[in-house]
């Protein structure tokens, strides 16, 4: 039987990797990824907490996260799809536009 | 016929309006007609009025008419409302008479003028103003004409404003004309304060029992309301901007600073004068003025040399004998002076005008002379104004200004020293104005060749408005003539339902005409007639005769001779002591407590947030992985203070 330290330890690990990984990547399509990294580092925690408590409530806000995932990353590629056309180029230190 | 009294001011305005507002669309002939026949038409009405007052009974004789309320606040309501009576009969008369004469004269003086337009309206725009003035029942609307005619002069000495001394003497005008005014409104708050009302009917009727007779109030609203006259009427001390209102086009100094806007003081102070009655104090100083201001104005007038200065300073020497009269409480002299003096002094400038036509704008007398038989009717004409403002008998302003001498000799106000300061001033007045007719039509011919060949008579439509001038300077006197030649005064007896203030004026005259004191002003008058004629004669001899007894005279008074022609320097002492502390204050001002300390602190933040705002922008990157270092940083400080804090 897999206990609640368990985890919420690999949670803690994926989040961890997924924040890194959002601050060191200059890919935006990596970033995008560790963004869903982050999210699932949640949804296992969700998950966790509602099968040792036995309440469901977790699973349905884990449905309600996978999806909203799905359109942010939907509408997020589509985004880095314009701007490519613009700039050609990938790299998040390129994208500084927005100061002043 | 009284229900059209409103048209009398209105049909001027409505010539302004479409004047003004085709503005360069209408031909000069339909300019022309439309200006005059406005105020044409505004005389005839008057006219008509007059007649309809006149066959009224003499107590009866006030038609009021109240357009529609104007101001009502609490307890205080102003209307808009006319008042004839049988001064303002008088006034408009005067002034839509005089002042149509001066529209057809102006059709041929400014008939070169590339805004003929403009000057039409203008004139109109004035008109109606004045007759406002003069037809408002109270003195809030007639303040209202007030300004009017302020604006109307300013925006008519300007007239020719590329010229800068134009449009610097509109302003000097205007400015001078706000001193004064700021004494009529205080003036006028007082009497409201005091009364609870600004109409003149109300006003006169309650004055006595409110004020307190030669009490401080009513002296003071007094006095300030004779500040406002001292302005508008180009006395002591608030003079000096009439002489240069010359500056304008001849026929706006004939209407505006010589036969109407300019007496404006005048009427108000006889429109008042149960208030002046109550004030013996004001009435005096009133006397004074107008006594000092008359005798002084002549002074200069002896050594000008430009012809409508002369005219000028005579303006301001008459319109003293007008205030000298109202300051003796002689109301009735005042008016009867202020017409004769419509007539002749507005024969006098647009003479001068026509002068100045044929002399191609040449305007200093020392290079005219001989004129005589070029412009003959103008000659004749100005003879005629000559003789009668220099109180030739037979003429009109010798029975006006006889009569001012006389009261101010006999009136229970006057004083012998006020009427041998109208003595001499007549005396001054006749050889200055010979001076100026002997200098301008007779002696050696002193213009240039060049203009000598252009030298002829003005056109038509100015002689013809000359000549008719020159009938009323004669006979306009003879509406008036002294008890003493055993005819009925019917001037006096028109205006005497108005001077209510004034009732011992019947009781002089009844004395008067018991033999009391008949010798004592067939003396006086005499001997102003005998001065008088030494003075044309003095004038003609010096001028005429031996022109170099005035180059002698004035070799060997240079210092006298100096001070007159620099007008005492009193605009070079106004400049001092009043012109250039104000600029310099102003500078002070501008320089120091605005741009320095106003705008300094203004300044100064906006510069404080500016540098604070170039600091904290150096955090915006514009990097999205620096946000979320931060971002994150921020989350770990989140948790950390939740976990250990």
């Amino acid at each position: 039987m897999v206990t609640i330290p368990a985890f919420l330890i690999v949670a803690v690990m994926l989040f961890g990797i997924g924040a890194i990984g959002v601050l060191i990547s200059r890919n935006i399509i990596i970033l995008f990824m560790c963004v869903e990294l982050m999210l699932n580092a949640a949804n296992l925690t969700l998950i966790a907490f509602s099968r040792a408590l036995n309440i469901p409530d977790g699973h349905v806000i884990v449905f309600l996260v996978l999806t909203v995932a799905a359109a942010e990353a939907a509408v997020g590629l589509a985004m880095v799809i314009t701007i490519f056309r613009n700039r050609e180029t990938i790299n998040i230190d390129r994208f500084n536009m927005m100061k002043w | 016929m009284s229900e059209y009294l409103f048209l009398v001011p209105t049909l001027p305005l409505a010539g302004f309006l479409i004047n003004g507002l085709l503005l360069g669309r209408l031909s000069r002939p339909v300019v022309s007609f439309v200006a005059c026949a406005s105020v044409g038409l505004s005389f005839i009405l008057s006219l008509l009025l007059f007649f309809e007052l006149k066959g009224l009974p003499a107590d009866a004789r006030i038609v009021e008419q109240v357009l529609f309320p104007w101001i009502s606040v609490g307890s205080f309501h102003v209307n808009i409302g006319f008042l004839l009576d049988p001064l303002s009969a008088v006034m408009i008369l005067v002034v839509s008479g005089v002042g149509f004469l001066i529209h057809v004269y102006s059709t041929g003086y400014m008939h070169h003028d590339p805004c003929f337009g403009r000057y039409f309206s203008y004139l109109n725009l004035f008109t109606f103003a004045m007759l406002v003035l003069v037809l408002a029942d109270n003195y809030l609307f007639m303040f209202v004409g007030w300004e009017g005619v302020g604006l109307c002069s300013y925006l008519l000495i300007g007239f020719w404003f590329e010229k800068q001394s134009a449009s610097d003497a509109g302003k000097k005008a205007f400015i001078v004309n706000r001193i004064g005014d700021f004494g009529f409104l205080i003036g006028m708050f007082m009497i409201f304060w005091h009364v609870g009302s600004l109409e003149f009917r109300t006003v006169m009727q309650t004055a006595p029992q409110v004020f307190i007779a030669g009490g401080a109030v009513i002296t003071a609203a007094c006095v300030l309301l004779f500040i406002g006259a001292v302005g508008k009427s180009a006395q002591i001390p608030l003079y000096v901007w009439l002489p240069d209102a010359m500056e304008g086009p001849t026929p706006v100094s004939a209407l505006i600073h010589a036969a109407t806007m300019v007496t404006a003081g005048v009427y108000m102070i006889a429109r008042s004068n149960v208030l002046y009655m109550l004030a013996p104090d004001a009435l005096m100083i009133v006397a004074i003025v107008g006594g000092v201001t008359a005798l002084y104005a002549a002074t200069i007038g002896l050594a000008q040399n430009d012809i409508k200065r002369v005219l000028a300073y005579s303006t301001v020497s008459q319109l003293g004998y007008m205030f000298l009269a109202c300051g003796v409480a002689a109301f009735t002299a005042g008016i009867f002076h202020l017409m004769t003096h419509a007539f002749f002094k507005a024969l006098l400038f647009l003479g001068a005008g026509s002068v100045i036509h044929a002399m191609s704008n040449e305007q200093d007398m020392q290079r005219m002379g001989g004129l005589r038989k070029y412009v003959p009717v103008t000659y004749a004409t100005m003879l005629i104004a000559t003789l009668a403002i220099s109180g030739i008998p037979g003429f009109s302003g010798f029975f006006s200004k006889d009569e001012i001498l006389w009261k101010s000799f006999s009136s229970q106000h006057g004083h012998p020293i006020l009427w041998v300061i109208g003595f001499v001033t007549a005396g001054l007045t006749a050889f200055y104005m010979f001076r100026l007719i002997y200098l301008t039509f007779h002696g050696r011919e002193r213009m240039d060749d060049h203009v000598r060949e252009h030298l002829r008579e003005s056109p038509r439509s100015m002689t013809v408005p000359l000549v008719v001038l020159a009938v009323l300077s004669v006979i306009g006197g003879f509406v008036g003539m002294p008890h003493l030649f055993g005819v009925a005064n019917y001037f006096e007896h028109w205006l005497h339902p108005v001077m209510a203030g004034a009732p011992q004026e019947a009781a002089s005259h009844a004395m008067a005409a018991a033999g009391g004191d008949t010798g004592m002003e067939i003396v006086l008058m005499l001997a102003s007639v005998a001065l008088v004629i030494a003075a044309v004669f003095l004038a003609r001899r010096v001028y005429s005769q031996m022109p170099q007894v005035a180059t002698r005279l004035r070799e060997k008074l240079p210092g006298l001779h100096r001070l007159l022609v620099n007008k005492y320097y009193v605009d070079e002492i106004y400049s001092a002591a009043v012109v250039r502390p104000v600029v310099n204050g102003s500078k002070f001002l501008w320089r120091v407590v605005d741009v320095l300390l106003i705008d300094g602190i203004i300044n100064g933040l906006a510069v404080v947030y500016a540098d604070i705002s170039e600091l904290l922008r150096t955090g915006q990157t514009g990097r999205v992985r620096t946000y979320a270092t931060v971002f994150v940083a921020g989350v770990a400080a989140i948790v950390a203070l939740m976990l250990f804090g």
